[in-house]
């Protein structure tokens, strides 16, 4: 994997902006570490504390996901909008201006007549993308969520969530739906992730593309699709069902690409343990079909012609413990991708000699300790693990990966009207002779800043 | 080389900002000040889950002044007198924990506070520990014996009437009006306990999945005007009234909810509908189907 660094920051010139920058942080814990009751009102409307739905901003905790669950409703008669004061508009914004240095190692440079190998190191001030969150009840029942997304370096804006939700039709819980594009209910939310680095800020269990034969497939369960969703749940969120049906289109606006949908699935189940809390167990799966080659015109490619579609399926287990403030989520998940979308060739043509599907195994362990709703303390350690190279010829370790994330947030300040933290994390990556030479590839990730919304 | 200080250093430095941050909260257990001392775990822990949930409407001292009360309405509840609406004990006496616990799982409709179902039964247990370390009620006083409920008669036609001449004669009309819209002629004077204006509860409103503020069933109905609603102007009916008159009085309200499927409202559809309860006392308002679209009140006693 190769990658292209705009600048390069030397040694010491990093050295001293990272002293600065933790010198100043430092200086602001101690200076603003103090209890603190701003103004309440749950997003203005409800007069809860944002901790009431969050274990810490953004992660939900039982009874926010139970509220989520409910079409953004509290079911105690002051859902429907017309109980809202006229000049409410349900309306936040989510930024997290930041530091962060960047190492990735093994990067191919020109050198004399030829090219070398050479970790590449950077950092710098940065920003977010920005988000617009937009959610709330149009009437009892009929809820929406809507964030259009700004891109922080060219200012280009997408709509990461567009969606209406219509909940407990006919009276039930176990019947609500989802129409518009949204985040699939997997087992791990990567729109509510508590890791922002480069590295870390994604779960290598939704995005990991074998490296070895030019894949093709684009799907994704960490990007917001478009489809339907079905899902339901018990009065106390224990019983949980979600099935989507989504365009294959991994998430783009537009019609697709091929003429399929693809179709996700998800059931869990909570219990108590006694004192040490809820813990909940699940299994998801996901199948769908990408199409090989196209119908084409002038040699180009006819959009909504795809043919020869071949399949992929994700499928994985996990268990979501609580020990007291202490939590680990455990997810287990077998990939595959058809041998002609994972040596990215047309499936009325020719393989490539020793083609094979490529199949590759994910294990995600994420744990939290909430020492207090102030102070949060997470980690995270992802593998991946090929069983089935794209081609055959390949070390059966090519491409494998491990990840280690660890951080902290501190929230200066609990309130309702906004949500403010200081993020600090580390993440580390190393991806198994991927560079150019065949030897292991790392990446290294510091990230500090405020990631607030309001 | 480099790159083993760089990873060493940031560690550390995690590790140690973190240190100083959770040093700097010592003796705070959950972010926010200490409870006092002689508190017990369950408090203790009562005391993280309160602030976590409840102190923006609620307060700090339990008071029912959170940031969040001015915007309320009804206000919420202030735990420094003791005073509780939902109870299965007599009418000034302190509630049991598990009256508490059903508030919470329940929530109180046409009101701010949710249903906090959601939350373990061990959570609930500590919250209300918590909460009862508001008043020194709590310490000098037993909760008191719980009402006894007897079991539910059969619903006729004579029942339903019986309880139309007790609401009658009880002049539960002054509040809840002829109609039960909650618009009698003493509705709009009514205060609670802290001088706050409320409205008598508007049965008519009532839809298939309606419940009151202290309940659902008919067993509840019945709890509600035998324990009265204490802090509010609803009375505790249990001296005044006998078991059986009471569960007439039940069926004879359900009928008032006549937006409702009820079993009540079926009896009294068979027996030739609301007419059939017309006497010499009531008043000239005539229940029609048109009734049906009345106005919708969401508060209540």
């Amino acid at each position: 994997m190769q990658i292209a660094f705009p600048s390069r920051m030397r040694g010491p010139q990093s050295r001293s902006a990272f002293l600065f920058v933790t010198g100043f942080l430092l200086l602001l814990v101690v200076l603003s570490a103090t209890p603190g009751y701003a103004i309440p009102a749950f997003a203005r409307k409800y007069g809860l504390p944002c901790s009431a739905c969050h274990e810490a901003w953004p992660k939900l905790n039982s009874f926010g996901q139970n509220f989520k669950d409910n079409g953004y409703q509290l079911n105690n008669d002051r859902d429907s909008p017309i109980w809202l004061n006229p000049s409410y508009w349900p309306v936040a914004m989510r930024i997290t201006p930041h530091w962060h240095y960047e190492s990735v190692g093994r990067q191919l440079v020109d050198s004399g007549d030829g090219q070398v190998e050479q970790t590449i190191k950077t950092s710098g001030f940065d920003l977010t993308g920005i988000d617009l969150l937009a959610a709330g009840t149009l009437a009892k029942n009929v809820s929406f969520l809507l964030v259009p997304s700004f891109d922080a370096i060219d200012g280009t804006a997408g709509f990461e969530s567009a969606n209406i939700r219509i909940d407990n039709i006919k009276n039930s819980p176990w019947l609500n739906v989802k129409f518009g594009k949204f985040e699939l209910d997997g087992p791990l939310s990567e729109k509510r992730m508590m890791t922002l680095s480069n590295n870390g800020g994604y779960y290598q269990l939704y995005h990991y593309v074998p490296f070895g034969g030019a894949d093709i497939n684009d799907f994704t369960v960490g990007e917001n699709q478009l489809g339907i969703e079905v899902m339901g749940h018990s009065l106390d969120d224990h019983t949980r069902y979600s099935a989507s049906l989504i365009s294959s289109t991994n998430g783009e606006l537009g019609l697709p690409s091929g003429r399929s949908y693809d179709g996700f699935v998800h059931i869990s189940q909570a219990f108590m343990a006694g004192k040490l809390g809820l813990q909940r167990v699940g299994v998801y799966g996901v199948t769908g079909l990408r199409p090989t080659y196209f119908l084409t015109q002038d040699g180009e490619p006819i959009p909504g012609t795809g043919r020869g579609n071949k399949s992929f399926y994700r499928i994985g287990a996990y268990g979501n413990l609580y020990i007291g403030k202490f939590d680990l989520t455990g997810v287990y998940q077998h990939a595959n991708d058809n041998v002609f979308l994972a040596n990215g060739t047309p499936a009325n043509g020719e393989l490539p000699e020793g083609a094979q599907g490529a199949a590759w195994n994910t294990g995600t362990f994420e744990g939290h300790y909430l020492i207090s709703p102030k102070h949060f303390i997470l980690g995270r350690y992802e593998l991946v693990r090929m069983s089935s190279q794209p081609v055959s010829d390949l070390p059966k370790d090519f491409g494998n990966i491990d990840v280690f994330t660890a951080g902290y947030r501190f929230y200066p300040f609990i309130n309702s009207r906004a949500g403010f933290a200081w993020h600090i994390e580390f993440s580390t990556l190393n991806m198994v002779k991927t560079a150019d030479s065949g030897a292991d590839q790392r990446s290294n990730s510091f990230f500090t800043g405020f990631d607030f919304a309001f | 080389m480099m790159k083993s200080r760089t990873i060493t250093c940031s560690l550390l430095l995690m590790a140690a900002l973190a240190g100083l941050a959770f040093a700097q909260n010592a003796g705070i257990s959950s972010g926010y000040p200490t409870p006092k001392n002689g508190f017990t775990d369950s408090q203790q822990r009562g005391h993280g889950l309160y602030l976590r949930y409840c102190v923006l409407c609620h307060g700090v001292y339990g008071d029912g002044n959170g940031d969040n009360a001015q915007f309320l309405d009804p206000r919420p509840r202030d735990f420094t007198a003791a005073t509780f609406k939902c109870r299965s004990t007599p009418t000034g006496t302190l509630p049991l924990d598990s009256d508490l616990i059903h508030t919470l799982i329940r929530g109180i409709q046409a009101t701010n506070m949710p249903s906090w179902r959601p939350l373990s039964d061990e959570n609930r247990q500590d919250l209300v520990a918590y909460i009862k370390t508001f008043s020194d009620r709590w310490k000098t006083e037993k909760p008191g014996d719980p009402i006894k409920v007897p079991p539910e008669p059969a619903v006729t036609i004579d029942s339903i009437k019986h309880g139309h001449e007790l609401f009658e004669k009880m002049e539960c009309w002054k509040c809840h009006g002829q109609l039960g819209h909650g618009d009698g002629p003493s509705a709009s004077t009514l205060t609670d306990s802290k001088d706050q204006p409320i409205r008598p509860y508007n049965f008519a409103a009532a839809r298939n999945d309606s419940r009151f503020k202290c309940g659902v069933t008919n067993e509840d109905l019945y709890r509600i005007f035998m324990t009265g609603v204490d802090g509010t102007p609803m009375p505790s009916f249990a001296d005044v009234i006998q078991p059986n008159d009471a569960w007439d009085l039940v069926h004879y309200l359900r009928t008032l909810q006549i937006g409702r499927r009820s079993k009540e409202n079926d009896v009294l559809k068979s027996a030739g509908g609301a007419s059939t309860l017309k006497t010499p006392e009531t008043k000239s308002e005539n229940i029609t189907p048109a009734d049906s679209d009345r106005q919708v009140s969401h508060a209540g006693h």
